[in-house]
């Protein structure tokens, strides 16, 4: 292979086709990215623990099975794990103090069935601490560069693994969406990123944020990647009762080259006040492509209340997490503040230096939102405009196939420019967060350059219902290179 | 509306969070501004309106107890921050004086 083809640019259906055909050795490919880690990790700085030990170890046991003829589409694929989801025997730090020596007694049933697929996992992602927050400036250890430009976030909360994927790392990664974690990096670093609906994706072994939002999902290099591992981890998991049992199709099946007969909304609300209007005119030439291809396209659909879902985001989020979080009390696991007087001073001394800002900011915000006196306010009221904020979904899918979006509002923002401002910094998920709210699932795929920051397109569809995100974001990778084009780094 | 000091330090108490003097004036500036903007959720006319707690149609779920292996103890041990065989190690809860 020449140096402008190099293994570690491969998508994990190119490689698995080379891996196959026994043209490259797992072991070569794993070695081609931690190579190419060592490189340009200290620019991006995406990955908390690079487990190439283990990495190695799974080549070899990869390139044992594709030996036997077992091969499976993600067999000896090296992968980059956010560090949210447990892998036992492999620190899982969630970027926080608290968990920074956490070592799992066991797996995050997504683990298991990568594992089981033959997963090469390659490394731990940097993420904003417990996934709280929109560019990893949150993360306890270091903030992850933009490989677009170094001086600029990579989104977040699941910025090590977009990142990651986009300095290729990793040839895919997993992330976790709560608000938009998956889809906003994806669409800061050109990557593919899917928000499943909720209950697709097993959340057992994923560290909780905000249990009715948090959902797992890829980051990948272009669309049929992302069907390819959603083949692996969706399914019923007896282990997470909000698991779903409707069947797994086969994401890979049908994706088509044209979008006839297809219908797709275009809502007006979620070209907000505020955006960049390069990002707008972006978005409106990718719809147009969609267009082209055989998409018949209605602007000026209304989701009425989307303008609430900040602010319910911004109460169910933080009072789920309230709940969630109050485990971390440093008696069974974690970070422990022993010197203190009494246990009560060692609890709260605990979460005083375990928890970075953010944390804590979230932990106060929910505590408060559920407090005696307030919970009809805050709490019982941001649960019925989520009612409301769901029929706005339905409606819409009444007569749409899916929607289209711009996934945020401006291209990556510059390190530093939002840590001061929460409100501002929650400001930049407000095309992602109703998704979550409502638990459609939603994808996003790069769909164009400002000024060479990359720009993403959100697609949006009603509850299990990936495979029409997948053809829309398949055909439109037949047409469009953006998602081809790598950062030089 | 502007959260007191006294709130801020009641919720932190609910929360067991410990706060610095320097925390509990941010907290209370931060907070209060954040809660300014959920003061548009009052237009909303929610009166009739049902609320959603999970997105997915589903009731309590249940399922048969089947016996299974649990983790072996030393594995769950392993990250105690304190322990007395296999028991995790606190300080006395209830204060007795």
């Amino acid at each position: 292979m020449n140096s402008t083809n190099n293994l570690y640019n491969l998508t994990v259906h190119e490689a698995h086709e080379l891996l196959k055909a026994k043209k490259v050795s797992s072991v070569e490919l794993t070695q081609a990215c931690l190579d190419h880690i060592k490189r340009v990790e200290p620019k991006v700085c995406a990955i908390v623990t690079v487990t190439e030990e283990v990495a190695l170890q799974k080549a070899r046991e990869a390139d044992e099975r594709i030996a036997q003829g077992k091969i499976a589409p993600l067999t000896g694929i090296p992968t980059l794990i956010k560090d949210n989801m447990c892998t036992r025997g492999i620190r899982t730090t969630c970027s926080s103090k608290m968990l920074e020596n956490f070592i799992p007694p066991y797996n995050a049933t997504v683990i298991e069935k990568l594992g089981a697929a033959g997963m090469v996992l390659i490394g731990k992602a940097n993420m904003d601490e417990y996934a709280m927050g929109s560019s990893t400036e949150n993360s306890a250890f270091f903030t992850t560069h933009n490989p677009w430009d170094l001086a600029r976030v990579p989104g977040g909360s699941s910025g090590g693994s977009a990142a990651g994927v986009a300095a290729s790392e990793a040839l895919f990664a997993l992330g976790s969406d709560t608000g938009g974690s998956i889809r906003q990096p994806a669409g800061f670093c050109n990557v593919t990123g899917l928000k499943p609906t909720y209950g697709r994706v097993s959340r057992y072994g994923l560290v909780a944020f905000a249990s009715s939002l948090d959902q797992i999902g890829p980051l990948t290099k272009d669309a049929l990647d992302c069907a390819l591992v959603m083949n692996v981890i969706s399914g019923y998991d007896r282990r997470d009762s909000t698991s779903a049992s409707e069947s797994v199709p086969d994401y890979t099946k049908g994706l088509p080259h044209d979008l006839k007969g297809m219908k797709l909304g275009i809502p007006k609300e979620y070209f907000v006040e505020g955006m960049q209007s390069e990002v707008e005119s972006a978005i409106k030439v990718a719809i147009q492509q969609l267009e082209k291809l055989g998409a018949k396209v209605e602007w000026g659909v209304s989701l009425p209340h989307t303008k609430y879902a900040l602010p319910v985001y911004y109460i169910i989020a933080p009072s789920e997490a309230s709940a969630n979080l109050a485990r971390y009390d440093g008696s069974k696991y974690g970070f422990s503040y022993k010197d203190t007087e009494s246990m009560w001073e060692g609890m709260e001394k605990t979460k005083q230096f375990g928890f970075g800002p953010e944390v804590k900011r979230r932990i106060m915000l929910g505590t408060y939102a559920l407090s005696a006196g307030y919970y009809d306010a805050y709490y019982l009221k941001a649960q019925k405009v989520r009612t409301l904020i769901r029929r706005d979904f339905d409606a819409a899918f009444e007569k749409y196939d899916a929607l289209v979006t711009p996934t945020s509002p401006t291209v990556p923002f510059k390190i530093g420019e939002k840590t001061d401002n929460p409100l501002q910094m929650y400001l930049s998920d407000v095309c992602t967060l109703p998704i979550n709210i409502a638990g459609v699932p939603a994808i996003s795929i790069p769909a164009g350059f400002v000024h060479g920051l990359p720009v993403g397109m959100q697609i949006i569809g009603k509850p299990f219902s990936e495979p029409t995100l997948f053809k829309v974001s398949h055909a439109y990778q037949q047409v469009t290179d953006w998602h081809k084009r790598t950062a030089k780094l | 509306m502007k959260l007191s000091r006294e709130e801020v330090v009641h919720i932190a108490a609910l929360a067991r969070m410990g706060m610095s003097e320097a925390d509990i004036e941010k907290a209370r500036e931060q907070l209060s501004n954040i809660l300014e903007n959920f003061e548009v959720l009052k237009e909303v006319d929610t009166a009739d309106v049902p609320p959603t707690a999970q997105s997915i149609n589903l009731q309590n779920v249940m399922r048969d107890d089947i016996a299974a292996p649990s983790l072996p103890a030393e594995d769950i041990m392993a990250n105690a921050p304190d322990r007395e065989e296999d028991l995790f190690k606190l300080r006395a809860v209830l204060d007795l004086d």
